[in-house]
């Protein structure tokens, strides 16, 4: 956001550096269910980005005492790998990751259906492999397939997905060159079914009508990240599906 | 489980699908919006009658009255055991409730840390508190055999169709099997009978999707134990 360079992010063209139009987002994929050990898991790349997020429980809840006893609570823990980054980044939580976890945790306690566990943690685990940008979002949008696939009950699954501004044009999906030399941020968390906003914030300037260009983008982006999401749930059963029934 | 017969290819859910918008009544695994009825969980639609629910493919075993489940034993009090039955929340169990005279303190005589004790669940209040009896019939500590843990989602599928899977294997294995709603099975018989059964079982998990089952885990038996085949043919049917 601060930086300043003399690439130029968007063309006369109207294409970004990575070759995009201003609306596209990056090549996303999604694949569930990739860890044994967890309950449920999923691994994510969208563009640059890899994430891997898993999750525990319900189980019951340690240390004692944020034990809630009328719902479940959600201990998010997000984490940069000390080499998701080109320069090093030095391990353990900082500011910026207690941050991300604490938005991430408030947005999925949204939806998952905390109160039929009572006093019992679900706990999630997002690991950040390789970071180009958009993580918090990846972040979220890899753990509520986490969710789903640990088989725990939520109103919905939550796809991300940032929009932002660059060389005055309003971007969809920001990439790190557009991030960091650019002039906004707007990542953007929904439930699709009712399209309500579970995570939004601004770093940067916009106008108001830039603003509300990019949350449009983003709502539209929203809702194409919610079917790769479904998709790779079911892909998981599919695959293996003959039917049940015969000798049930 | 019975109650479903064939019919075309059932539908894989997620969170959040929209199951019905006709006003059929919301069953398990579901959710209501709007009059309106959505998915909770990822798992397999199923319509039953005037309800719809959602069979669910995970997720962790939550204890429900009158289940048996297989517990560890792993605390010890003055006056209670506190019992791991695989549910997010400890099961104690009360001195009260099991088929002993025990007295005060003396807990350890009975049960000790590590035993595995059958159990019936016999209450589960709102918070979710837990309470557990041993006092039923059948009900009793475990000696001996093999414990296995399955997903309890595929409990049924071990079950089978009224109890045919589980006995058919049961009959080629002659093992004697107790299956608890919790996802832990035990298995108790002669040494090698007991491991193709542990495998039989290992199988029907990996593979429960699949149709036929029943078929093909007699024939999984039949092979690992060809002399048991043998004798059944001739003996049983």
């Amino acid at each position: 956001m601060s930086g300043h360079t003399d690439m130029v992010l968007v063309n006369d063209e109207g294409l970004r550096i990575d070759g995009r139009t201003a609306e596209e987002k990056r090549p996303i994929k999604i694949e569930a269910g990739v860890l044994s050990n967890a309950d449920g898991s999923a691994y994510l790349e969208i563009g640059k980005n890899k994430v891997l997020a898993a999750v525990y429980g319900p189980r019951e809840c340690h240390p004692r005492h944020l034990q809630d006893p009328t719902k479940a609570i959600i201990q998010c823990k997000y984490n940069m790998e000390a080499f998701s980054v080109s320069d090093r980044k030095r391990p353990g939580p900082d500011r910026r990751s207690i941050e991300i976890s604490k938005i991430i945790a408030e947005a999925l306690e949204k939806v998952v259906l905390t109160e039929l566990f009572p006093r019992a943690s679900i706990d999630v685990y997002i690991e950040i492999l390789q970071a180009n940008a958009g993580t918090r979002c990846a972040g979220l949008t890899a753990a509520s397939v986490a969710l789903a696939d640990a088989g725990i009950p939520m109103r919905d699954i939550i796809p991300a997905i940032a929009a932002g501004k660059a060389d005055d044009h309003v971007l969809l999906d920001l990439n790190k060159e557009e991030d960091n030399f650019g002039q906004a941020d707007v990542p953007l968390a929904i439930v699709p079914s009712t399209d309500e906003i579970v995570l939004l914030q601004m770093d940067g300037n916009m106008t108001r009508e830039e603003f509300d260009h990019a949350i449009d983008l983003a709502y539209k982006a929203c809702h194409e990240v919610y079917d790769v999401q479904k998709e790779a749930l079911k892909k998981r059963y599919t695959s293996m599906k003959e039917e049940v029934d015969s000798d049930e | 489980m019975e109650k479903r017969s064939a019919r075309p290819a059932r539908e894989i859910v997620v969170p959040g699908d929209l199951l019905d918008d006709s006003g059929m009544n919301a069953g398990n695994n579901t959710y209501v919006l709007d009059g309106n009825v959505y998915a909770s969980v990822l798992g397999v639609k199923n319509i039953f009658q005037n309800n719809v629910n959602v069979i669910p493919l995970g997720g962790c075993y939550m204890p429900s009255t009158g289940d048996t489940v297989l517990g560890v034993i792993i605390d010890i009090g003055p006056s209670n055991w506190l019992v791991d039955i695989n549910a997010p929340y400890p099961a104690p169990l009360h001195v009260n409730e099991v088929p002993w005279k025990v007295e005060f303190g003396d807990t350890s005589r009975y049960l000790n840390l590590g035993n595995v004790v059958m159990l019936k669940v016999l209450m589960v209040d709102e918070s979710k508190k837990i309470q557990v009896t041993m006092k039923d019939s059948g009900l009793r500590r475990i000696e001996g055999g093999q414990i296995v843990e399955i997903p309890h989602s595929k409990v049924s599928r071990i079950i089978g169709k009224s109890g045919s899977m589980i006995q058919m294997i049961k009959n080629l294995t002659d093992c004697r099997i107790f299956v608890g709603q919790n996802g832990r099975i035990w298995v108790d018989g002669d040494d090698e009978n007991t491991d193709v059964a542990v495998a039989a079982i290992k199988m029907i998990e990996a593979n429960a999707q699949s149709s036929n089952l029943t078929e093909k885990v007699k024939e999984f038996i039949e092979n690992k134990l060809p002399q048991v085949a043998d004798e059944d043919d001739n003996g049983e049917e």
